[in-house]
């Protein structure tokens, strides 16, 4: 076992990828030897596997992945990056147009074998053109999958299964847990998408979280844990395809059901969780679900407005507290 | 000096010290904020325009205050020269409640709309469409507004730049193209992700004149400026501008820049905008040594109380963040 970060890990994903299948190749803005990465996540790999496989581009979105796309559908196995989450919606068309549908809509004949690696949330006061969190989206788009990982060992598993899968997956990160560590192990492993991760066990109250939530309920739990009360998080890792089961095996052990989601919470991830628990564990629920999320504003610069708007460990505090008191 | 025209012939002494002095004003501005975001007075990032002065304020100098102008996360230089005030603009930069936008935009954002100033982007080259816009309203509402719109060598690669030159220039509307090439778009050499050497070259591809100056002699960037703004204001349709010019920082406050090879940075220190401008005003009789330093005194001043006032200045009250996501209903 080592300990590496989150950036560290899918480095490491990237590069065990690469040398397995020569047909992986990256392809994004300031990922080659320059720079490496606008979060370094690509440092080191263009220097072992050199600037054509470690490609530098314009600034050029739409064509990033649609170059990708195609690249994919031809035998290569392509990881775009998106320097920003935010970003992706230069390159939408391609994404939810083509990407998603072109297996489906070709009546299965061609496959797009593509990762788009891009990292989303806020709390870096870098205002509201580089601190969103857009999963919903994708979520809401048929033929694609979504993997949310939130520790450095879930990055590195989750993103070498992704670069194996034959459909398009859209990779997200988070920038505020590139910093964070884990312990990987020496040999290699792969984590399966569509299987959750309880990232702490209780009995009191399901919390569901993802990205930089998971580690605010970790907190959150600690506190909790020393006035009695025990939360179990449940951490979904690929939200398509979602692991329904541990969700509502966890919420019918509980009873009751808090979403922490780094979103909007109109149309956002939890959204669709609490409709998938209202029509599947109704009956287990000992209290109504309760949301915590951003409102439904732009990400503000100034930290006061944008800490004001971020979900944190103080806010689940009082939110499982809420819940069992209601 | 022999009797061919000097350099600033035919340009009006009075518009010839604004330059001079809006310049050294994004300078000074620039180098109080490098200083204060290390005294970790600023949130976030930051993108500075040292070193690019003369584009930003040859463009602006020719614009009335009316006329329009887009901006991008380099965007305080932009600011500055449409006329923007110092105090409101650092404000916002360090997150505060009076500044240009309450707190909510910071650096990459600032706009102040009574000046024309439609605000800044950080989506790189999405602001280009935007000024197409802007002029097309100009045209639809008859009026004799022109729009100038900043970016940067890398967004000449977005496809929203090729979009809106083409319709631009389709429907010859009122807007100038300035393209600041620094050479990079972060550590991204221009010339290792576009096959041809001058941007201004596309131009022709869409039906425009295309003028490349040398973006660090004020003087060559406001004479190219005040042709596109004549053409565009006369109905003559849009022109790319295309400036070569130098960073003389890294990407953000925090690159430093080792991608740029040594002697280029030397060569280009060399060309410093400021520099340049001033010995023309001296030895052209425009401006004393005395007078130029008492600018430069003043000015240093004036940022100085800006700063002050910035730090002195209430963050905005957490709510605030719920307010102006849409335009208040009466
Ligand atoms: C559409 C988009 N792609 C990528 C980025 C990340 N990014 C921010 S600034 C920048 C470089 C921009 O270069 P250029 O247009 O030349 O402007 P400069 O920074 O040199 O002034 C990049 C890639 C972004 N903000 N928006
Ligand atoms: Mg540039």
């Amino acid at each position: 076992m080592k300990e590496l970060t989150y950036v560290e890990a899918l480095n490491e994903a990237l590069r065990e990828e690469m040398m397995r299948d020569e047909r992986v190749f990256l392809i994004g803005e300031d990922i080659g030897p320059y720079w490496e990465g606008a979060f370094k996540v690509t440092k080191g790999l263009a220097k072992q596997f050199g600037v054509e496989r470690v490609r530098d581009t314009p600034i050029s979105e739409a064509c990033i992945v649609g170059a990708a796309v195609g690249a994919a559908m031809t035998g290569m196995r392509p990881v775009a990056e998106i320097m920003f989450g935010d970003l992706l919606t230069l390159a939408m068309d391609q994404i939810a147009n083509q990407a998603a549908k072109i297996h489906y809509m070709f009546g299965g004949q061609l496959k797009v074998p593509l990762v788009i690696r891009s990292p989303f949330g806020a709390g870096k006061s870098i205002a509201a053109h580089h601190s969103q969190s857009l999963e919903a989206w994708f979520m809401h788009t048929p033929g694609l999958k979504v993997a949310v990982p939130s520790t450095a060992y879930d990055a590195k598993g989750l993103l070498k299964t992704a670069i194996r899968d034959d459909d398009p997956v859209m990779f997200f990160e988070h920038k505020l847990c590139y910093t964070t560590k884990s312990m990987i192990p020496e040999e290699e492993y792969l984590i399966p998408f569509g299987e959750a991760d309880v990232k702490r066990e209780g009995s009191d109250v399901t919390v569901f979280a993802t990205f930089w939530m998971v580690h605010q309920a970790l907190k959150a739990a600690d506190k909790l844990s020393k006035k009695g009360i025990e939360i179990e998080i449940v951490d979904p890792r690929t939200l398509v395809p979602l692991d329904k089961e541990t969700i509502l095996d966890s919420v019918r052990k509980t009873g009751r059901l808090l979403i922490v989601e780094e979103d909007c919470k109109t149309c956002g991830i939890g959204a669709e969780i609490a409709a998938i628990v209202s029509e599947e564990a109704f009956d287990y629920l000992e209290s109504p679900i309760k949301r915590i999320a951003e409102p439904d504003t732009p990400i503000p610069f100034s930290p006061v407005l944008e800490n004001y708007v971020i979900p944190n460990d103080e806010a689940i505090v009082k939110g499982v507290i809420d819940l069992l008191e209601s | 000096m022999s009797m061919q025209a000097s350099k600033t012939t035919g340009i009006e002494k009075e518009t010839l010290v604004t330059m001079y002095r809006k310049m050294l004003e994004i300078r000074r501005f620039e180098e109080k904020v490098w200083h204060l975001f290390g005294r970790n007075l600023i949130p976030g990032t930051l993108h500075l325009y040292i070193g690019e002065e003369a584009v930003a304020v040859g463009v602006c100098a020719n614009l009335k205050i009316d006329d329009y102008i887009t901006s991008t996360h380099r965007g305080h230089g932009h600011c500055i020269a449409k006329g923007a005030d110092l105090k409101k603009t650092m404000a916002e930069i360090l997150g505060k409640k009076t500044g240009y936008c309450k707190g909510k935009g910071g650096s990459m954002h600032v706009a102040d709309a009574a000046l024309g100033n439609l605000g800044a982007t950080a989506v790189v080259g999405s602001a280009i469409p935007i000024a197409v816009g802007a002029a097309l309203s100009c045209q639809l509402r008859g009026t004799k507004q022109v729009v100038a719109c900043f970016f940067g060598d890398g967004a000449s690669n977005n496809g929203t730049f090729h979009e809106a030159l083409n319709m631009a220039a389709i429907w010859r509307l009122p807007v100038l193209f300035v393209c600041e090439n620094n050479l990079y778009a972060m550590g991204t050499r221009i010339s290792n992700v576009t096959a041809i050497e001058n941007i201004a070259d596309r131009a022709s591809a869409y039906g425009m004149p295309g003028v490349i100056v040398d973006g660090n002699d004020v003087i060559e960037v406001y004479r190219a400026a005040k042709e596109a703004v004549d053409r565009a204001r006369n109905g003559g349709g849009p022109t790319l501008i295309e400036c070569k010019t130098y960073r003389h920082k890294g990407h953000s406050r925090f690159d430093p820049a080792k991608y740029r090879p040594p002697d280029e940075v030397e060569e280009w220190m060399k060309k410093d905008p400021i520099l340049r401008f001033r010995n023309t005003l001296i030895e052209e009789g425009v401006l004393t040594e005395k007078q130029a330093d008492e600018i430069d005194r003043q000015i240093t001043e004036t940022v100085e109380e800006a700063a002050q006032f910035a730090v002195k200045s209430p963050y905005p009250q957490p709510e605030e963040a719920l307010e102006d996501v849409f335009v208040k209903l009466r």
